[in-house]
């Protein structure tokens, strides 16, 4: 026998032994838990974010880490929903395109750079500008520039009337340290994120962990109050179950989006809090009232009506949902902006139903395919109502770009969607997205558009409920849309942890502390 | 043995250009990208631009085209998600994937090779019918249900291992088990086949009736022997570790290029998920390559063939 060939037969022989080495030197005893006894705040995200510099990033992940390196000029209250001074001390609005700004004094960024209006007006300028490519256009499109009038003092131009512009620099324009990023650009701070807020990165492990500390000098009179616990550690998890039972085993503090049947077991354990809040995301049904995806039974409204009286929302709001979930009957969330809730409301009634039907002339019902992309079981709960009043309804599901993209070519008549308004507490972040022309605006009712540009022009806010409420309204009594319900997350931590869950789809860590 | 080579090459390559086609087509019938990249709240302008950005508004072939020119090339394009580099997006998180499929198969082999010998010892036998519901147990079961099984046992009841990520190889052992499982029956049966008819053979007689302990007997001359074939299923096994490591390293929170190839799907990563397809096809492609030689090179009959 060969020397080469004996040294193959030995081969897994080898590799084993040498695994075995390897093991026995790098087999220490896993890291401690996490928890209050070691003052470790744990808590997992199903995916990793696409970048930690946030205006390299789209994904609601995204924002949650912001809020914790970051600050914003203006701090948005997500109990009350009013604004109050972050990062400025005060504003005024001069005329409907310019906004004056005081700043904070005696702020410092992490890396110990003084805070002061240069920061502001290069992260207001150059951010909206298209060399800095951000990921998130409508974030910064409405910005023209920023202007330095004294050294804690900016002045704002926008390109055009923005009303929403204090709900967008209340989130998604944290303010970043000029010398810095000018010195390590993009990359740097991904690599080494520096803000103001109070915690700052420690450690960045890809696709598994980011590591914070807090900010030992963070701003004393902060809105987001001064941080109590020591570390946060955002971990990775993607599958559901491993994160219920790192929770179980005390692995992670904190795991959100937990389903119905999970939460009722977690519920029974001592040592965990489970609790239900609303987010501002929404459900509907979209009908292509138009007639885009050619002539059917939906391009007249009694069949839209009688399909809203026939889907009994409230009974799948009660039986399929966790907890804290409503039913909806605007199009936009209830508690933003000018989301008047005196619209028409289309009460469960299949016998109604089927009257209307029979009115438009379809007695015995009609074929239609429901295109969906999340909820398979909440489409199913409606494909059954809509069976009672003699409808059969055959789901299509597809991913969320596909079915979008269907709607926006025309080619769906009935499709089960949701709209999270990007946490923007404002109806122009919800009904003006769908009814003022745009690409999702597959209705083209002109009545409808005319009162939502008026109430997103206009910087008055009695005009701007005014014309919202009657855009609303009409679209409630067209049922362009069939509103269905709020969607609540269920939230799941140790009863060690004072955490409040909030509307805005984020949870404030840095307002967190150990009971 | 040269035109063995060549003709063994030639269908590699040709195998490597069929999935990089087919790879690259079905990702795009799986919906419109564009729109999956431009995001929600995204204007038709916006999806307009960046068709035409990536250029993604020319026809297919010229597309797979200028993709396979770039690759050749090294280049694997930018990760449209992460905005990085997809090699550099891979090289991070291959060392995971490959400890993990190492792992995986020094458990496979350590549990399929002992059984395999212990039931060729007795054909037929109790032991012999254990080993092979053992087998068929792994084979029949579907992994991401058996890690659940094992977090729930080992983890949650049991407090004794890590349940997920990295932080020591402790963490390692529980997605080692549930991947390197299903490789199991396969090497087991062959294991136990090739014992079987190595038992059997004359100079195993011969060797018994020098007198030889059984022990000996059984690992020096007949072991070595009846892996012969084994060894090429195991490389064709780690190839399929490799790939299958997408839902173990979900399950387990490892962030190898599984979890990557898994996420990038769902955002429609494109440029990440053809490069990871196409890599783990050419390591796959390889490793049945050589596979292939090595059985050549120890069998006259195949090169001949």
């Amino acid at each position: 026998m060969s020397k080469e060939l004996r040294t193959y037969r030995r081969l897994p022989l080898l590799a084993l032994s040498g695994v075995m080495l390897l093991g026995a030197t790098a087999l220490s005893p896993a890291p401690a838990h996490a928890g209050k006894a070691d003052d470790t705040l744990t808590f997992a995200l199903e995916q990793e974010v696409e970048a930690v510099n946030f205006y390299q990033s789209t994904s609601r992940d995204g924002v949650i880490l912001s809020r914790l390196i970051w600050d914003t000029l203006i701090y948005r209250d997500p109990e009350s929903g009013a604004y109050e001074p972050g990062l400025a001390t005060s504003w005024k609005w001069v005329d409907a395109t310019t906004i004056d700004f005081d700043l904070r004094q005696g702020v410092t960024f992490q890396n110990g750079e003084p805070f002061d209006a240069d920061d502001v007006v290069f992260t207001l300028s150059y951010f909206p500008s298209p060399e800095a490519k951000v990921k998130s256009r409508e974030s910064v499109a409405w910005i023209d520039h920023a202007e330095k009038l004294g050294q804690y003092k900016v002045r704002l131009f926008l390109k055009a009337p923005f009303p929403a512009a204090l709900e967008f620099l209340a989130s998604p324009l944290p303010i970043y340290p000029k010398d810095y990023y000018q010195k390590v650009g993009a990359e740097g701070m991904e690599a080494a994120p520096v803000g103001t807020g109070p915690y700052k990165v420690t450690k960045i492990v890809k696709g598994e962990s980011i590591t914070f500390e807090r900010n030992p000098n963070y701003y004393k009179d902060s809105p987001k109050g001064e941080p109590q616990i020591g570390h946060i550690v955002m971990r990775t998890i993607p599958d559901k179950n491993t994160q219920l039972a790192e929770l179980m085993t005390g692995g992670v503090d904190w795991i959100w989006k937990v389903d119905k049947d999970q939460a009722e077991s977690l519920r029974a354990m001592p040592q965990l809090t489970v609790k239900d809040a609303e987010t501002m995301r929404i459900g509907y049904l979209t009908f292509d009232a138009a007639g885009k995806a050619g002539p059917s039974p939906l391009t007249n409204v009694k069949v839209r009506q009688a399909i809203a009286h026939a889907i009994n929302r409230q009974s799948i709001v009660d039986n399929l949902f966790a907890g804290g979930a409503r039913v909806v009957d605007t199009a936009c969330f209830p508690e933003q902006f000018g989301c008047d809730q005196t619209v028409k409301h289309y009460d469960y009634d299949p016998a109604l139903a089927k009257k209307l039907l029979a009115e438009a002339g379809y007695p015995d019902g009609f074929e239609i395919q429901l295109n969906g992309y999340r909820n398979r079981d909440l489409a199913e709960a409606m494909v059954g109502d809509l069976a009672k009043v003699g409808i059969k309804a055959t789901l299509n599901y597809g991913k969320y770009a596909a079915i979008r993209d269907m709607i926006r070519s025309g080619k769906s008549k009935m499709a089960f969607m949701t709209w999270g308004s990007n946490s923007i507490g404002d109806v122009s972040a919800s009904t003006s997205v769908f009814f003022t022309g745009g690409a999702d605006d597959t209705y083209g009712d002109a009545e409808v558009k005319a009162e939502l540009d008026k109430g997103d022009t206009s910087t008055d806010p009695a005009v701007r409920k005014e014309a919202y409420s009657k855009a609303l309204h009409r679209i409630a009594d067209q049922a362009y849309w069939l509103p269905l319900w709020s969607y609540p997350y269920t939230y799941a931590y140790t009863s060690d942890l004072n955490f409040t869950p909030t509307s805005d789809e984020i949870p404030h860590f840095a307002q967190a502390s150990w009971k | 043995m040269l035109g063995f080579l060549v003709k063994r090459l030639a269908l590699a390559l040709l195998v490597a250009v069929t999935v990089s086609v087919v790879g690259f087509v079905l990702l795009r019938a799986s919906g419109d990208i564009a729109v999956a990249i431009a995001g929600e709240g995204a204007t038709e302008t916006d999806i307009q631009a960046v068709r035409q950005q990536y250029g993604f508004d020319r026809p297919l072939p010229v597309q797979y085209v200028e993709w396979l020119g770039k690759t050749l090339s090294g280049d694997l394009g930018r990760s449209v998600y992460f905005n990085v580099p997809v090699a550099q997006l891979i090289a991070e998180r291959l060392p995971v994937t490959l400890l993990l499929g190492a792992l995986s198969l020094v458990f496979a082999l350590a549990l399929s090779i002992p059984l395999g010998v212990v039931a060729a010892l007795r054909p037929n036998s109790l032991l012999d019918h254990a080993a092979l519901w053992l087998a068929v147990f792994g084979q029949a079961m579907p992994s991401f249900w058996f890690a659940l099984l094992l977090i729930l046992v080992l983890g949650v009841w049991g407090r004794l291992l890590p349940i997920s990520g990295t932080g020591s190889l402790l963490n390692y052992v529980m997605p080692a088990i549930a991947l390197g499982y299903y490789a199991t029956p396969a090497i087991m049966r062959l294991t136990r086949a090739g014992m079987v008819e190595v038992l059997g053979s004359d100079y195993i007689r011969t060797a018994r009736a020098k007198g030889l302990r059984t022990g000996k007997v059984l690992f020096k001359h007949a072991l070595r022997n009846a892996v012969i074939p084994v060894v090429s299923l195991a490389a064709v096994q780690f190839g399929f570790m490799l790939s299958g490591s997408i839902v173990i390293e979900s399950i387990f929170a490892l962030p190898g290029v599984g979890q990557l190839a898994w996420i990038s799907l769902q955002r429609s990563d494109f440029t990440v998920v053809q490069g990871i397809v196409l890599m783990l096809s050419v390591i796959y492609i390889l490793l049945a390559l050589l596979a292939d030689l090595f059985n050549a090179w120890l069998d006259p009959r195949i090169r001949v063939a």
